[in-house]
C-alpha cells in the first residue's frame, strides 16, 4: 500500500506537469481575446498597446515558462514569506490576474471562506441527507418511502439551478421576506446575532445545491445497497443470527460503499471549484464567480492557476478514493 | 368447477412447452412485474411519440411569430400559452422536446459507451489502469468552457458544410457534452470492476478458460449495470441541462431553435408574472428523467440473474 | 455650488437638499449600490471596463465633466476654458485650466497642477497599456503653469481640446501615491490600484476585487455636509434581473445599474413597491451592420472579408427593402420600452448633431416588396428571392443576449415576407467582442452578411465616431484584423467631407459637415439603424438625489444622494 502511494504520488507529478501544458495550450487556441470587455469607444490601437502591457506580445512558451516558474517557485516563496514574515520573494512577480493587475493567489484565498462555508456546507449537508435517504430507500425498496425519495430526488436533480434558485428567492425572499436575496461576503460572524444573520443568507444557497448532492449520492447509494442486499453473504450473515442493524449497516454499508465514495471524492474538487450558476445567482461570489467571470473576461493567468488548482485537488482526490477502495475492500490489491 | 382441471392440465402443459424459454422473454416478464418502469417507460415512449408525431397533429410552427397575441394564457387557439413573441408554447415544446431529447440521448449514450469502456479496461487490466485513470484526471481538470469554445472555433464550420448547419451543430453539441461527462462513469465502474474481479465467481470462471472477453461480456458488465444505470439516468438530466447553458452561452443551437432548457431558461425572468411559461418545460424535464428512471430501475433489476429468479 | 443649484433647479428638489446642506456629512448612514458586473479594479487608466471606471468616478475626479444634458460643467476646475474667455488658444493648440483654490486629496494634501501633469504622464506612458490613451491623442505636452494652473499643448489644432482630464474616463489621479507606479510598473501597484486617493466623495475602505467595495465618506471633500452617506456597500455580480428584484421587489439595495430587461418584467418588478425603474439617453444605436464585402465561406479566410462588394447587399433595393421591411416601434416595445426611442440615424444625440433626414417609423411591406420586384429580384419557389443566381439568405449574427435573440427572431420573420431568408447565430459576446485573430466569430472578421450590436460615442463631439467609417479604418488581415470601419464602408466622397470636418472649429458647421456624414453612411447601406437605446437604472424609493447620466458616470452626483425620510 505505501509503495503502491509513493508510486501513484510520483507519478502525478509528471501527469500535473502534462494538465498544466494541456490547459495552457487549449486556453492558447480558445478565441477569446482580454479586450472583449472593454467598450467599443476604445481605439484599437490602444487596445493593441493595452494587450502588451500584459505581456501578450511574447511567444506562447515563454509565457507558459513564466506561468511554471511563477506558480511552482515565486508563489511557494510568497507562502513561505507570510508564514515566517521573511523575504525571499521580494521583487519577484507573482502570477497577475489581466483583469485586476492583482495576485491572483491573494484573490482566491479572499474567495475561500465563502466558498467552504456555502459550497462545503452544502456538501456536507447534502451527504449526510443522502447517505440515510439511500440506505433506507434501499432497504425497503418499493415502499412508500423510497417512492417519495426517488420523486424528489429526481425532481430535484433534474430542475437546473438557474431555475431553482430564482425560485426560491421569488418565495422566500420576496414573498415571504425571510431571507436576503444577495450574500453578504463582508459579513464578520462575532456574536450570536451575527452568527443567525450568516446563517439566514446561507441557507438558500445551500439548500439549492444540497438538492443536487443529495439527488445524486442517494441514487448511487440506492443502486449499490441493492446490490449488494441480495448478495449471498448477507443471506450467511442474517443466518448467523446477526440483529438486522449491524447487518445493514456494518455488512451491507461497508461492501456499497465504493461506488459512493468515488462519487464523493470526485466531488470534493468540485467544493473548491465553487458553484458557478448557483454563487451567480445568490451572489456569493466564491471561486466559481470568479473562474466564470475570469473566463468571460478572458483572463487567461487567472483561468489556468484555478483550473491547475483544481487540476492537483482532483488528482490528489482520486488518488484518496483509490486508497479507500483499499480499506473498504481487503481483496482490492494494486501491486 | 368443470374447467378447474383441464385448464391446470393447460397449465402444466403451457409449463412444458415453455420450457426452453429465451432469456429475453424472462427479462421482459421481470421487467413487467415492476409497475414503476412500466409506468415510466410507457411515459417515456408517450413523449417521444408525442414530440416525433407531435407536428403533424399541432401544425402551428414553432417560430412563427404572431406579435399580436403575445404572453398568452392558456387558451384553445394556444393550450398551452404564448411566449413574449407571441409564438406558440406547445409547438415549442414539441419542437424543443426533439432536440433536448436527441440531445439528452446521444450524448448520454457516448458518455456511457465511453465511461463503461475506460472504466471497465482500467479495471480489469492493470497494465491499462495508471494510464487510462491519468487520461480520466487530465479530462477532469479540463476546464469546460474553453474547451467546447475551442471546439466551436475548430469543428463548427467544417461540420456544417458536411452536415448542414442544424445536423453540424447537433453532432458538436453531442460530442462536446459526451467527451466532458463520461469521467465519473468511468471511474465509478472502475471502482466497481477492481472489487469485482477478486471475486471467487470470476475466480471460477477464469479457471474454467474463459477468455478476458467473454468474462468482462458475460460476468464483469452484468455486474456494473447498477451503478451505470444510475449514471444513464443521471446523465440523460445533466445533458438536457449542460445543452441549455450552452444555448445561454452562445455555444449551441441557432437562437431561433427551441430547447426545452433554453424554454426554461428564457422564461425564467417571467417566473412571476407567467408561472405557466417556467412550468411546462420544468414539469417535461423532470418528467422524462423520472420516467428514466424508472426504466433503468425496471431494465437493472430485469437484467440482474438473481433478482430475476425470485 | 453653481453645482448644486443647478442640480436643484434640475429635480425641483430645492427646498429639502438645501434643508440638509447644512447638516453634518455622514448623516444618513449606508447607502447600498449594485452593479451586476462586478468592478475589478478602481484605477480607471488601467481598465476600459465601464462598471470600473464608474465604480472609481466615486473616488477619483475630472476637472469637467458632463452633466444630465451632456453640457460640460467645471468639476475641479474653477470653469470650463473657450476661445471666447481665453482659456483655448486661438489657434486652438493649448488649453490652460486652473483647479479650484483649496482643493485637497483625500489624505489631506493639497490638489497641485503637478497632479494634473503626473496623471498626463501616467497614461502617456508608452509601455503602461493606458486604456484612455484615446482622451490624450494628439497631446505633445503638458505643463504646469503655476500652483493651480495646468495647460495642455497639442500637436495640431483641436477644434475639440476637451479630451484630457475631463470625463469619467480621465480624472486626476495623486502624484505622490502613483510616481513610483509608471509605464511597466503599473500593474504591479496592487495596493493603489485597488485604492486610489481621490478628491471625490468617497475613500475605499475594503475593496475586493470582482467582489465588494466598501468605501466611507471623505472628511476631506470640499463640500461641507456632503456627501450625506457615512458608507457605500458597492456589492457586484449576478445579473441584472437579480439587481432589479433586490432594488424593486425586496429592497435590499438603493440603486442598481444598468437593468438590461425585458419591459414587462421592469414593469412587473415596479409592482413590489420599494424602487423604480429611471432611464435617460446617450448616444447608444442598437443597429444592424450590413456587410459591404463577400463573406461566402468558399473564399479563402483572407479574401472573404476584404473582396468587395457583396453580391446582393450592395443593391440600394435590397438594403432599403430590408430596412423598411422592419417594424422599429414594436422592436422598441418588446426590448426596450421606455428606455428606447425609434432612430434611423447612427448619431441620434446631442440634438444638434442628429439628422432629421429620414423617417423609419413605419414598416412597409407593399414597399420593400415592390422596391425589390422592381429591382428584378423575383421570388423563388422556395419563398426566396433570386435574381441571376444569387439568392438573398443571410447569415445574420448577433452576441449572446436575451433582447437581441428576440429581436433576431422578429426581424427573420419579417424578412421572409419579402422573401429574403436568415440564418440566425448567436456567438458569445467574450468572443464576439474580443478581437481575437484566430477567431472567425468576432464582429471585426464579419464572416456573415450582416451582424446586429450597439455602439456609442464617449462625450458629445461625433467626430472620431464618424470618422470610424473611413476606407483606411476597414479590418484586414494585414492590420490583425483590427480597424473599426466593420461594414467596410468605402466612399471617397464621405473620405472627402470628413477630412473638411476635422479641419472644421466653427460649432454650427460641424454640426451640419456631421449631418451629412451621417445621411452618407446610412443612406449608402452601411448599416440599418435600429433603436436609439437609454439606459434604465432601478432606484429605492428611499433614495433621493439622483440624476440618472448617460454622457458621464452614473454615479457622477453621488455627493448629492440623500435618504429620504
Amino acid at each position: 500500500m505505501l509503495t503502491y502511494t509513493l508510486r501513484r504520488l510520483l507519478t502525478s507529478i509528471p501527469t500535473l506537469l502534462f494538465i498544466a501544458l494541456t490547459i495552457f495550450l487549449l486556453l492558447e487556441l480558445a478565441p477569446g481575446d482580454p479586450m472583449a470587455q472593454v467598450p467599443l469607444t476604445v481605439p484599437p490601437e490602444v487596445k493593441e498597446k493595452m494587450r502588451l502591457a500584459l505581456g501578450l506580445g511574447e511567444p506562447a512558451y515563454i509565457r507558459f515558462w513564466k506561468w511554471l516558474v511563477q506558480f511552482f517557485w515565486v508563489e511557494p516563496l510568497n507562502f513561505i514569506d507570510w508564514l515566517f514574515n521573511t523575504s525571499f520573494a521580494a521583487e519577484k512577480q507573482r502570477v497577475i490576474s489581466w483583469q485586476t493587475r492583482s495576485p491572483v493567489m491573494d484573490i482566491v484565498v479572499q474567495r475561500m471562506p465563502q466558498t467552504l462555508w456555502v459550497v462545503g456546507m452544502s456538501y456536507i449537508v447534502g451527504i449526510l441527507i443522502a447517505i440515510p435517504i439511500g440506505i433506507y430507500s434501499a432497504y425497503r425498496q418499493y415502499s412508500v418511502f423510497d417512492q417519495v425519495g426517488t420523486f424528489v430526488t429526481m425532481v430535484g436533480f433534474s430542475i437546473p439551478p438557474f431555475f431553482s434558485g430564482v425560485l426560491v428567492i421569488v418565495v422566500f425572499s420576496i414573498f415571504l421576506g425571510w431571507f436576503p436575496s444577495i450574500y453578504d461576503t463582508t459579513h464578520q460572524v462575532t456574536d450570536w446575532d451575527s452568527f443567525v444573520v450568516q446563517l439566514k443568507q446561507m441557507i438558500m444557497p445551500v439548500m439549492v445545491l444540497a438538492l443536487q448532492t443529495t439527488a445524486q449520492i442517494s441514487r448511487f447509494m440506492r443502486a449499490s445497497m441493492l446490490d449488494n442486499l441480495n448478495q449471498d453473504y448477507v443471506r450467511t450473515v442474517r443466518a448467523k443470527g446477526l440483529s438486522e442493524t449491524v447487518v445493514v449497516l456494518s455488512h451491507v454499508l461497508r461492501n456499497s460503499l465504493i461506488p459512493v465514495v468515488t462519487v464523493i471524492a470526485l466531488g470534493v474538487p468540485a467544493i473548491f471549484g465553487g458553484a458557478i450558476i448557483t454563487e451567480q445567482v445568490f451572489k456569493v461570489n466564491g471561486i466559481g464567480q470568479l473562474l466564470i467571470t475570469a473566463i468571460q473576461a478572458n483572463d487567461l493567468p487567472m483561468v489556468q492557476t484555478l483550473t491547475f488548482i483544481f487540476a492537483i485537488l482532483i488528482v490528489f482526490f482520486n488518488l484518496v478514493a483509490d486508497l479507500l477502495y483499499g480499506i473498504l475492500d481487503p481483496r482490492i490489491r494494486y501491486d | 368447477m368443470t374447467d378447474k382441471a383441464p385448464s391446470s392440465l393447460a397449465d402444466t402443459e403451457s409449463a412444458l412447452d415453455h420450457k426452453p424459454r429465451s432469456q429475453r422473454w424472462d427479462v421482459w416478464d421481470q421487467f413487467k412485474s415492476h409497475k414503476g418502469a412500466l409506468f415510466g417507460g410507457g411515459f417515456f415512449i408517450f413523449i417521444t411519440i408525442g414530440v416525433l408525431l407531435g407536428p403533424w397533429i399541432w401544425t402551428i410552427e414553432a417560430t412563427f411569430i404572431d406579435i399580436r397575441s403575445r404572453n398568452q394564457g392558456m387558451t384553445l387557439a394556444h393550450p398551452f400559452g404564448t411566449d413574449q413573441l407571441g409564438r406558440d408554447m406547445l409547438a415549442r415544446m414539441i419542437a424543443g422536446g426533439r432536440v433536448s431529447l436527441a440531445v439528452g440521448f446521444a450524448a448520454m449514450l457516448l458518455a456511457l459507451l465511453l465511461g463503461t469502456l475506460i472504466g471497465v479496461l482500467a479495471g480489469f487490466y492493470q497494465r491499462l489502469d495508471s494510464i487510462l485513470m491519468r487520461l480520466t484526471d487530465l479530462f477532469l481538470s479540463l476546464p469546460l468552457l474553453p474547451l467546447l469554445l475551442v471546439m466551436v472555433m475548430l469543428f463548427r464550420q467544417p461540420l456544417s458544410n458536411a452536415f448542414g448547419p442544424e445536423t453540424g451543430i447537433f453532432i458538436l453539441i453531442v460530442t462536446a457534452i459526451g467527451l466532458t461527462s463520461w469521467m465519473p462513469t468511468a471511474r465509478i465502474v472502475r471502482g466497481d470492476v477492481l472489487a469485482l474481479k477478486e471475486r471467487e465467481f470470476i475466480l471460477a470462471a477464469r479457471s474454467i478458460g474463459t477468455s478476458n472477453n467473454a468474462l468482462i461480456r458475460r460476468h464483469i458488465i452484468p455486474n456494473v449495470m447498477s451503478p451505470i444505470m444510475v449514471s444513464a439516468t443521471l446523465g440523460i438530466a445533466n445533458a438536457i441541462i449542460t445543452e441549455s447553458a450552452l444555448s445561454f452561452l452562445g455555444l449551441g443551437f441557432p437562437p431561433d431553435f427551441p430547447t426545452w432548457g433554453r424554454i426554461l431558461f428564457d422564461a425564467t425572468d417571467y417566473m412571476q408574472q407567467y408561472p405557466s411559461r417556467v412550468l411546462w418545460p420544468g414539469l417535461a424535464i423532470s418528467l422524462t428523467v423520472l420516467g428514466v428512471n424508472y426504466l433503468g430501475d425496471g431494465l437493472r433489476d430485469a437484467l440482474d440473474p438473481r433478482i430475476r429468479g425470485r | 455650488m453653481k453645482l448644486a443649484s443647478l442640480v436643484c433647479v434640475a429635480i425641483g428638489l430645492c427646498a429639502t437638499s438645501h434643508a440638509f446642506a447644512q447638516e453634518e456629512r455622514g448623516r444618513d448612514g449606508q447607502v447600498n449600490i449594485i452593479y451586476w458586473q462586478a468592478p475589478s479594479i478602481l484605477n480607471p487608466y488601467l481598465s476600459g471596463g465601464t462598471k470600473d471606471t464608474q465604480a472609481a468616478s466615486l473616488i477619483l475626479e475630472p476637472l469637467a465633466r458632463y452633466n444630465e444634458n451632456g453640457e460640460l460643467t467645471p468639476w475641479l476646475a474653477e470653469s470650463i476654458p473657450t476661445v471666447e474667455n481665453g482659456g483655448v488658444a486661438e489657434d486652438l493648440t493649448s488649453i490652460t485650466w486652473v483647479i479650484k483654490e483649496g482643493l485637497l486629496w483625500s489624505d489631506g494634501t493639497p490638489v497641485t497642477s503637478e497632479d494634473a501633469v503626473f496623471t498626463a504622464q501616467y497614461c502617456m506612458n508608452p509601455e503602461g497599456g493606458c486604456a484612455q490613451l484615446k482622451n490624450f491623442g494628439g497631446v505633445s505636452t503638458v505643463e504646469a503653469v503655476d500652483e493651480r494652473t495646468v495647460k495642455i499643448n497639442f500637436e495640431a489644432a483641436t477644434p475639440f481640446p476637451y479630451g484630457p482630464l475631463v470625463g469619467l474616463q480621465s480624472p486626476l489621479i495623486q502624484k505622490a501615491q502613483f510616481q513610483e507606479c509608471l509605464g511597466p510598473k503599473a500593474p504591479e501597484c496592487t495596493t493603489e490600484n485597488f485604492g486610489p486617493i481621490g478628491t471625490g466623495p468617497f475613500v475605499v475602505e475594503e475593496f475586493r476585487p470582482n467582489d465588494v467595495i466598501t468605501l466611507v465618506a471623505n472628511d476631506n471633500f470640499r463640500e461641507d455636509g456632503k456627501p450625506a452617506f457615512a458608507k457605500v456597500n458597492f456589492k457586484g455580480g449576478g445579473d441584472a434581473a437579480a439587481a432589479g428584484r433586490a432594488v424593486m421587489e425586496t429592497g435590499e439595495f438603493d440603486y442598481a445599474w444598468n437593468l438590461q430587461l425585458a419591459p414587462d418584467v421592469i414593469a412587473n418588478m415596479e409592482k413590489g413597491g420599494k424602487g423604480t425603474s429611471i432611464a435617460a439617453f446617450g448616444t447608444l444605436v442598437e443597429r444592424i451592420m450590413l456587410n459591404q464585402t463577400n463573406p461566402d465561406p468558399s473564399l479563402s479566410a483572407d479574401e472573404r472579408s476584404v473582396i468587395g462588394p457583396h453580391p446582393s447587399l450592395s443593391d440600394p433595393a435590397v438594403y432599403q427593402a430590408l430596412s423598411l421591411a422592419i417594424d422599429r416601434p414594436l422592436l422598441v416595445e418588446i426590448g426596450y420600452g421606455q428606455a428606447g426611442k425609434v432612430t434611423c440615424n447612427l448619431v441620434p444625440a446631442p440634438e444638434a448633431y442628429a439628422s432629421t433626414s429620414f423617417t423609419c417609423d413605419k414598416q412597409d411591406m407593399d414597399a420593400a416588396n415592390k422596391l425589390l420586384d422592381d429591382a428584378g429580384w423575383a421570388m423563388g419557389a422556395d419563398g426566396v428571392r433570386v435574381k441571376d443566381g444569387v439568392r438573398l439568405s443571410y447569415l445574420y449574427q448577433s452576441s449572446t443576449n436575451a433582447v437581441r435573440q428576440d429581436f433576431q427572431a422578429l426581424i427573420k420573420q419579417w424578412w421572409s415576407e419579402i422573401g429574403v431568408e436568415s440564418e440566425l447565430r448567436n456567438i458569445s459576446g467574450s468572443v464576439f467582442f474580443g478581437g481575437d485573430p484566430g477567431s472567425p466569430d468576432t464582429f471585426q472578421k464579419f464572416y456573415a452578411d450582416v451582424e446586429m450590436y450597439a455602439n456609442e460615442f464617449d462625450g458629445t463631439d461625433p467626430q472620431s465616431y464618424l470618422g470610424q467609417y473611413t476606407c483606411d479604418k476597414a479590418p484586414r488581415p494585414d492590420t490583425q484584423w483590427q480597424g473599426e470601419n466593420i461594414s467596410r464602408f468605402c466612399s471617397d466622397d464621405f473620405d472627402t467631407l470628413y477630412k473638411q470636418l476635422e479641419r472644421t472649429a466653427e460649432a454650427s458647421e460641424r454640426h451640419q459637415i456631421s449631418k451629412e456624414l451621417n445621411d452618407m453612411i446610412v443612406s449608402n447601406g452601411a448599416l440599418i439603424p435600429l433603436v436609439h437605446r437609454g439606459r434604465v437604472s432601478g432606484k429605492s424609493n428611499t433614495l433621493g438625489g439622483v440624476i440618472l447620466s448617460t454622457w458621464d458616470s452614473e454615479l457622477w452626483n453621488a455627493a448629492d444622494w440623500y435618504r429620504i425620510k
